[in-house]
């Protein structure tokens, strides 16, 4: 029994909701819509806990029904080039790049019993990845009307959510740990123009954590933050 | 539009999922809206044909604006798409207003359902009554209605092709709901053929209306005990529907592990009539986790309590002449202290109350986890000391100030309330002579210690033999365990030897 363990036991004790932990790795950005279509409904059967996907996508740049072409700033070639994929995510909101050195987390959570509120729960997942990296000494906020984790030096986590019938949660934040701060380029990120993209290894002074464990710490400023106790 | 958070003022329609003309099934998500950043699906408020609608894809509009009508199927055009989303959404809003406060709206319709129960009313027989005060809780709350909520479209539509009545499928889902699985399995056990639940002999409007437990424990009928019996237990969390689980889980195909995973996970408080000069609020988060443990925590570990007295004298002398010294170094060393760094001692050597009966395994843990249980008036939380067999007993004072001052200012990290393996409780800090404390879920005992205070022995003088009156600070301590695993003398070992420690505490720690 790892301490991990007890400590789970433990917060099942005192009465908390489970958590399923699933890190998938690195996957196409249509494979998490797949897991995600998967999961949402049988969340809302209770068939299976609530879910917290953990990832990192393949390059891949989402467009939303609302995005504006002028926001997508590479021609397909160049995207093709970069090997960044072009997908329509038949959303809303504008454009959004995903890929490698990003921790992508996917909440498959049902907010009905205690959080009926979705801006509430766009908070409450700021608050996760403020936290996360307040742990690792990156100083962080909101900014008021941009959904979304700043730093001074810019725009470091990106959050945005589908809540299905029936208050089920789907979609989520993506926190830059190591991305290549270049594909963001390609594109004027969510339609907000004048703000860099940054990421923890450039505001760390070119040393980040690994991916796995900015994912832990994820996991666990998740669990204290919305009540839950994580297992596999 | 209906309200989806309680600082969203307006929503846009970015897709309708269904078109005009189009069946709807309530529950069926029927358009999708998008507001800053959230894209949320919106479920048709009732079955029926959508026959308008008024706000195009693309428009943005306030909270509130009518999006659509649905036809239920009755003649004209009604406004069930704006009126059952606002109705439902006004309860879910109450609902949601603050984590665990529950709906205070609910909470007092529910208090009027129980004075009319009590009045006599939940007697009769006729359905209408009983969906009258249905719609008192929620509009959404019709007879037909609740049964609804508990499936989905699929389960609904499986249910129709076999002729099953969705009521008496057992619902293992989130809040009773019945899975796609729960139908599925049930037609395959053949309950829903030959003399089911599902008959008519079963009588649903004698036994129906008359019988949800939820209004009041009187209005409960006893019409077939056995099957009480087996039901009651399994009422899950569903606030809505005790008496539709129940009345399944005995007639129904529910085996056995799955009739313990509820029973030992899932807690439902009985409700009580309301009178007149009473006020009702919703329990806050931690009063409804407590209560829900407390209940599972009884329910799993067969409680023996324990006692003992324990003089303090010797503690009493160290903890003064120690004080000053301790003082400089900013440490307050209290009694309980020395009681958790006496028990973190000991229980090395007894797995067994460090542990935890697991299933049909013994769990011994690895570590001494102190869980003090600290009072927050209202309200209790009980942090966790870890590792405190590695802590001196400075150490051990240090970190339960540092808990109790810390819990009391909600500023506890979450792994601090938990992995405790072992938990101590104090029911003697206002005087209390001992407690019979409550085995926390997952570990094996508890230490509940009375108040230290002066009493009148009989001591032996070890010099002459004699034996003599004297005023001794001395306290009477409690050993809550599981009898599953910790065995009555393994309990009074136990207790000796916290009793030989603190009575002959080290001189020097």
């Amino acid at each position: 029994m790892t301490q991990d363990q007890t400590r789970a036991s433990a917060a099942k004790a005192v009465g908390a909701r489970s958590l399923r932990v699933e890190r998938l790795g690195r996957i196409p950005y249509a494979r998490g819509l797949e897991v995600q279509a998967e999961r949402v409904p049988q969340v809302r059967e209770g068939e299976r806990r609530e879910t917290l996907f953990l990832l990192e996508h393949d390059p891949v740049l989402t467009r939303g029904t609302g995005t504006q072409d002028e926001h997508l700033l590479a021609t397909e070639a160049e995207l093709g080039r970069l090997g960044i994929e072009l997908f329509d995510a038949g959303r809303g909101g504008d454009i959004t790049y995903h890929g490698p050195g990003q921790v992508v987390g996917y909440p498959i959570l049902d907010l009905k019993p205690d959080r009926k509120d979705l801006h509430r729960y766009l908070r409450d997942l700021e608050e996760v990845v403020i936290r996360t990296l307040g742990r690792f000494g990156v100083d962080a906020g909101r900014e008021e009307g941009l959904t979304g984790v700043w730093t001074a030096a810019g725009k470091i986590a990106a959050i945005g959510v589908r809540v299905s019938s029936g208050w089920i949660t789907s979609h989520g934040f993506a926190l830059n740990v190591d991305p290549d701060l270049s594909h963001f380029r390609t594109i004027v990120p969510c339609g907000i123009g004048d703000r860099e993209v940054t990421s923890m290894r450039r505001i760390l002074g070119g040393s980040s954590p690994s991916l796995d464990e900015v994912a832990d710490a994820v996991v666990e400023e998740f669990a204290a933050w919305f009540g839950r106790f994580p297992e596999d | 539009m209906p309200q989806m958070g309680e600082s969203i003022a307006e929503g846009t329609v970015s897709k309708w999922l269904k078109e005009l003309g189009d069946t709807v099934e309530r529950d069926e998500p029927i358009l999708e809206i998008s507001t800053d950043k959230v894209d949320a699906e919106i479920p048709a408020p009732a079955d029926g044909t959508l026959v308008s609608v008024e706000v195009q894809e693309g428009e943005t509009v306030e909270v509130g604006t009518i999006v659509a009508y649905i036809d239920d199927e009755g003649g004209a055009p009604d406004q069930a798409a704006d009126d059952g989303g606002q109705a439902d959404d006004s309860a879910e809003s109450d609902d949601g207003a603050d984590e665990g406060s529950g709906s205070s709206r609910q909470a007092e319709a529910q208090a009027e359902q129980s004075e009319k129960a009590e009045e006599g009313e939940q007697g009769e027989p006729e359905p209408a009554t009983d969906s009258d005060e249905d719609d008192e809780v929620s509009s959404a709350d019709s007879d037909d209605d609740r049964v609804r909520t508990r499936s989905t479209p699929v389960v609904r539509r499986i249910a129709e092709e076999h002729g099953v009545d969705i009521e008496d499928v057992p619902g293992s889902g989130h809040a009773g709901r019945v899975t796609k699985q729960d139908i599925l399995d049930y037609i395959e056990s053949g309950a829903s053929e030959g003399a089911g639940p599902s008959d008519p002999q079963a009588s649903p409007t004698e036994d129906r209306p008359a019988a949800p437990p939820r209004k009041t424990p009187e209005a409960r009928p006893t019409p077939q005990p056995a099957q009480r019996e087996e039901a009651a237990p399994s009422q899950t969390p569903s606030r809505q529907e005790p008496a539709r689980q129940a009345r399944p889980a005995a007639a129904g195909p529910m085996d056995s592990s799955e009739f313990f995973k509820i029973f030992y996970n899932k807690v439902e408080h009985p409700e009580f009539p309301v009178r007149n000069a009473d006020s009702v609020e919703p329990m806050d988060k931690i009063r409804r986790l407590t209560a829900e443990h407390m209940v599972l925590a009884k329910r799993i570990a067969p409680h023996v309590h324990s006692f003992i007295e324990i003089d303090f004298t010797r503690v009493d002398r160290i903890r003064s002449a120690n004080k000053a010294r301790w003082a400089e170094q900013g440490a307050k060393v209290s009694y309980t202290a020395f009681v958790a760094f006496a028990v973190s001692r000991l229980l090395r050597d007894y797995p067994a109350i460090n542990g935890t009966v697991s299933g049909n395994n013994i769990i011994h843990r690895g570590n001494v986890n102190l869980g003090m249980a600290v009072d927050l008036d209202p309200g209790l939380i009980v942090p966790v000391i870890h590792d405190a067999d590695d802590l001196s007993l400075v150490g051990i004072g240090r970190k339960i100030i540092d808990l109790a001052e810390r819990a009391r200012d909600r500023k506890l990290q979450p792994q601090e309330i938990q992995g405790a393996t072992f938990s101590i409780t104090n029911p003697g800090v206002l005087g209390t002579i001992v407690g019979m404390p409550v085995i926390p879920k997952g570990t094996a005992a508890i230490l509940g210690t009375g108040a230290i205070e002066k009493r009148v022995v009989a001591v032996t003088d070890p010099d002459t033999g004699s034996d003599q009156i004297a005023i001794r600070k001395r306290s009477f301590f409690s050993l809550g365990y599981d009898h599953r695993l910790v065995d009555g003398a393994d309990a009074a070992r136990f207790l000796a030897e916290l009793k030989a420690f603190l009575e002959d505490f080290p001189e020097d720690v």
